[in-house]
C-alpha cells in the first residue's frame, strides 16, 4: 500500500462529495426524516384510547368509575352513548376502539356484596393493541374492585386490609416504561445501516458507469488502495452521522444516555465499517448504480428492521428465523446500542457483539476487496 | 526492450465471436505504431489486452519486455494509458485531475509541480487550471487525459481512438503533440479510424475483423497493396457505372470512393481506353477520368476487398 495513492485516492473522493450535494443531503437530512417517522410514527404505547361508554344504571358509583377511566392518560371517554346500537356503530365506524357498557344493577350488587359484571368490548383488528387495550381496562377495574372491597370492609368495622399477595415491581434500564427509550435506539441502528450501506454502494458502480474506471484501473493503484482511499472519507461521514442521529435521540426524544462515549465510537465504528463494506462490495459487484441502490437497501433495511429484535423479540422467533438474526449485523450492534444507552457502563456484555461485528467486517471486507477487479 | 511492444498469434472470443483473431506484430523503439481499421475491428480489444485491461484467450504479448497475462500490474507502471471513451473526473477540475493522477503514479514534490506545469502547457490549459473539467471543450479534455496518461514519463502510451470526435485543429495539434513524444524516445501505440490520420503513423497494423491484413510503412502499404495501377473515375449515374466497369476487361476491382470510383487496372493506358467505351456505349456521362496514386483507403480497401466479398458486403 503507498502513502501518495491512498491520499490521492482519498482526497478526489472528498472533492467529489463535496461537489455533490446529493450526497451531503443523504448524510444529514435522510436520517434526520427517517428518525421523525419512525420515533414518532413508531409508538407501541397506547394512551388516550378512545373510549365510548353505555351507562346502563348512571347511579353513583358507576359514573365514579367512569371518572377514574376519564383521569386516566390512557383512556379518553371520546363518547357517551345513550344505547347499546350507537355504542357497537361507534366501534364499528373506528371512532373509539373500548366500549363499556355498565349493567343497570351496578349500584345494588355493588352493595350486596355480590359481583357485577362490566362488558367490555375492544377492537381487536390490531392484536397488540388490543391486548395493551384490554390489560390498562382490567386494571382500572381491579383497582376500582380493591377501593370498593376496602370500603366494604371499613364500613363494617375492619380498619385497615391488605391484599394478601402483591407485586412490587421495579422496572430497570427503562424506568417510566416509555416505548420511545426502546424504540428511538433501534432507529439509530436502522439509519445507520440503511445509509451506511447506501453511501459506498454508488461509489464504484459510478465509476464504471461514467467510464471513469476504465482509466483508473489501468494506472497501478492496487484493489486494497482504492478500497481504503474511498471508504476513509465515508467512513468519517457515518461517524459524524451516527453522533448527529444519537443526539437527535438524547436531546429531541429525551433518551438517556448512561455509557461511555468511547464504547458507543468503538461499536458504531466496527458497525459502521461493516455497512460501508458491505455497500461497496455491492457496487463493485454490480457496477450500476441502480441495481447497487436497491440492492443495498433490500440487504439492509429490512433485516435490520425485522431480524434485528427491533420490531419483533427474537427470543420469540421460530428457530430457524432466529438462525438467520446471526446473520444480520444489525442485531449486534442493535443489542449494544440499547446496552449502552439505557444500562451504561460496563464492558463484559459488550464483547461477545464487539467481536461478532469485527468478524462481519473481517469477511465482508475481503469480499469486497475480492469483487474489485482491475479488469474489464 | 523497455519501450517495445510484441504481441504473437495474439486471440481474444468473447463468447462465439472473436473479436483478435491470430494477430502478430511488434513496434520498434520510440516509434508511432498505428492501429487502423474501422469500428469494431478488434483495435480497443487489443490495446485492452496489452493494458492489462483484458485476459487474451490464447497467444502472447509482450509490452516494456513483460508478459500481459503474468505481470500485468509492472507493466501498468510503464505505460500511459488514454481509453477510447474520455475518462478523466469531470467534477474534478483541471489542476484536481492532474493531481489525482500525479499521486497515483507516485510522482510527488518538485517533480510533480514540473510535470503538471508542462501538462498545463502542453494542453493548453495554463490560466484554466481550476475549471471543472466538465466545462472544457473537446480537444483540451484530450490534451488533458494525455498529459494525465504521461505524467510519469511512461515508456510507451497507448491511446485508444484520441482524436474521435475533436475539431480537425485540436485534431492536428493532437498529432503534433504524438510526434514530440515520440521524438523523445517515446513509444506511440495509437488506434484511429481516420486514414488521414494514419499517415502520420511510422509504421501501420491494418486490422480488419479481428485479423490483421498488412504492417508496413503508409508508403510500402500504398505501394504494395494495390496490384496494377489505380484509376478514378467520375460518372453519373454512379450506380450504373460500377456495375459496368466490373465488366470491363482488365478491371481487377472496383470500389466507390466518395462520388467517384476507384479502379484497379493491369494497364492504365488500354484500361481508360475500353473504360471509356464501355461508359459511352451505356450511356453514362463520364465527368473525369484519370490516373491516381493510391491512398491509404485504396491500400485498405484492396487489402480487405477478398473478406468483404465472401461477406457479401459492398465497399463503401
Amino acid at each position: 500500500m503507498k502513502l501518495n495513492r491512498l491520499i490521492a485516492i482519498t482526497r478526489k473522493e472528498i472533492v467529489q462529495i463535496w461537489r455533490d450535494p446529493r450526497s451531503l443531503l443523504i448524510v444529514f437530512l435522510m436520517p434526520a426524516m427517517l428518525m421523525a417517522l419512525m420515533g414518532y410514527g413508531i409508538s407501541l404505547d397506547q394512551k388516550n384510547v378512545p373510549t365510548c361508554v353505555f351507562d346502563r344504571e348512571g347511579s353513583q358509583q358507576s359514573q365514579d368509575l367512569l371518572k377514574q377511566f376519564q383521569a386516566s392518560p390512557y383512556f379518553r371517554i371520546a363518547m357517551v352513548s345513550g344505547d347499546y346500537a350507537s355504542l357497537v356503530q361507534a366501534i364499528n365506524d373506528g371512532k373509539c376502539s373500548l366500549g363499556l357498557v355498565i349493567p343497570n344493577d351496578f349500584a345494588e350488587q355493588l352493595h350486596k356484596g355480590g359481583t357485577v359484571d362490566v362488558q367490555g368490548i375492544v377492537d381487536a383488528t390490531d392484536d397488540n393493541t388490543a391486548n395493551l387495550i384490554f390489560g390498562y381496562a382490567d386494571a382500572m377495574i381491579a383497582g376500582y374492585s380493591a377501593d370498593v372491597q376496602l370500603e366494604y370492609f371499613q364500613s363494617r368495622g375492619h380498619t385497615t386490609v391488605n391484599p394478601p399477595v402483591s407485586v412490587q415491581a421495579r422496572t430497570w434500564f427503562n424506568e417510566d416504561l416509555d416505548s420511545s427509550n426502546f424504540i428511538v435506539p433501534g432507529v439509530v441502528v436502522i439509519v445507520m445501516a440503511v445509509i451506511g450501506t447506501f453511501l459506498t454502494s454508488l461509489t464504484v458502480a459510478r465509476e464504471w458507469e461514467r467510464g471513469t474506471m476504465e482509466q483508473l484501473i489501468s494506472t497501478p493503484v492496487t484493489p486494497l488502495e482504492v478500497t481504503v482511499g474511498k471508504l476513509i472519507p465515508y467512513f468519517v461521514l457515518g461517524l459524524v452521522d451516527t453522533a448527529f442521529c444519537e443526539a437527535i435521540a438524547v436531546l429531541w426524544f429525551q433518551v438517556p444516555f448512561r455509557g461511555g462515549i468511547a464504547m458507543m465510537v468503538v461499536a458504531s465504528a466496527l458497525f459502521l465499517a461493516v455497512v460501508l463494506l458491505l455497500g461497496y462490495w455491492i457496487s463493485a459487484a454490480t457496477k450500476s448504480q441502480l441495481a447497487a441502490s436497491q440492492f443495498s437497501l433490500v440487504l439492509t433495511f429490512l433485516p435490520a428492521f425485522l431480524l434485528s429484535g427491533f420490531a419483533f423479540p427474537i427470543d420469540q422467533m421460530p428457530v430457524a428465523v432466529q438462525a438467520i438474526t446471526y446473520l444480520t449485523p444489525a442485531r449486534y450492534y442493535l443489542s449494544l446500542v440499547k446496552i449502552i444507552f439505557l444500562k451504561g457502563p460496563g464492558l463484559g456484555p459488550l464483547i461477545p457483539q464487539l467481536f461478532a461485528l469485527a468478524l462481519f467486517a473481517t469477511i465482508i471486507g475481503r469480499m469486497a476487496l475480492r469483487s474489485f477487479r482491475k479488469t474489464l | 526492450m523497455e519501450n517495445s511492444v510484441l504481441v504473437r498469434d495474439l486471440v481474444k472470443r468473447f463468447g462465439s465471436f472473436t473479436a483478435v483473431d491470430r494477430v502478430s506484430f511488434e513496434t520498434q523503439p520510440g516509434e508511432v505504431f498505428g492501429f487502423l481499421g474501422p469500428n469494431g475491428s478488434g483495435k480497443s480489444t487489443t490495446i485492452r489486452i496489452l493494458c492489462g485491461l483484458l485476459h487474451p484467450t490464447s497467444g502472447h504479448a509482450e509490452v516494456a519486455g513483460l508478459d500481459v497475462t503474468r505481470s500485468a500490474e509492472l507493466i501498468r507502471r510503464r505505460i500511459g494509458y488514454m481509453s477510447q471513451k474520455f475518462s478523466l473526473y469531470n467534477d474534478l477540475t483541471v489542476i484536481e485531475n492532474l493531481r489525482f493522477y500525479g499521486g497515483l503514479y507516485d510522482v510527488v514534490g518538485r517533480q510533480l509541480e514540473d510535470r503538471i506545469e508542462w501538462a498545463l502547457t502542453m494542453a493548453g490549459l495554463v490560466g484554466r487550471e481550476n475549471s471543472l473539467t466538465a466545462t472544457l471543450s473537446g480537444g483540451w479534455k484530450q490534451r488533458l487525459a494525455l498529459g494525465c496518461a504521461v505524467l510519469h514519463r511512461p515508456p510507451i502510451i497507448f491511446l485508444d481512438e484520441p482524436t474521435s470526435g475533436v475539431d480537425p485543429v485540436s485534431r492536428r495539434r493532437f498529432w503534433e503533440l504524438i510526434q514530440e513524444l515520440s521524438a523523445d524516445g517515446v513509444t506511440v501505440f495509437v488506434t484511429t479510424h481516420y486514414m488521414d490520420e494514419a499517415e502520420y503513423c511510422n509504421r501501420l497494423a491494418l486490422i480488419y475483423r479481428g485479423r490483421l491484413v498488412a504492417l508496413g510503412t503508409p508508403t510500402e502499404l500504398k505501394r504494395g497493396s494495390v496490384n496494377g495501377e489505380l484509376l478514378m473515375i467520375e460518372a453519373s449515374p454512379l450506380g450504373r457505372a460500377l456495375e459496368v466497369v466490373k465488366t470491363v476487361e482488365g478491371v481487377r476491382d472496383a470500389a466507390v470512393f466518395g462520388n467517384a470510383l476507384h479502379l484497379v487496372v493491369a494497364d492504365g493506358d488500354a484500361a481508360m481506353k475500353a473504360v471509356r467505351a464501355a461508359m459511352d456505349s451505356d450511356g453514362i456521362q463520364v465527368r473525369r477520368l484519370d490516373r491516381i496514386r493510391p491512398s491509404l483507403e485504396d491500400a485498405f480497401v484492396a487489402l480487405t476487398s477478398g473478406d468483404r466479398e465472401k461477406n457479401g458486403a459492398v465497399a463503401a
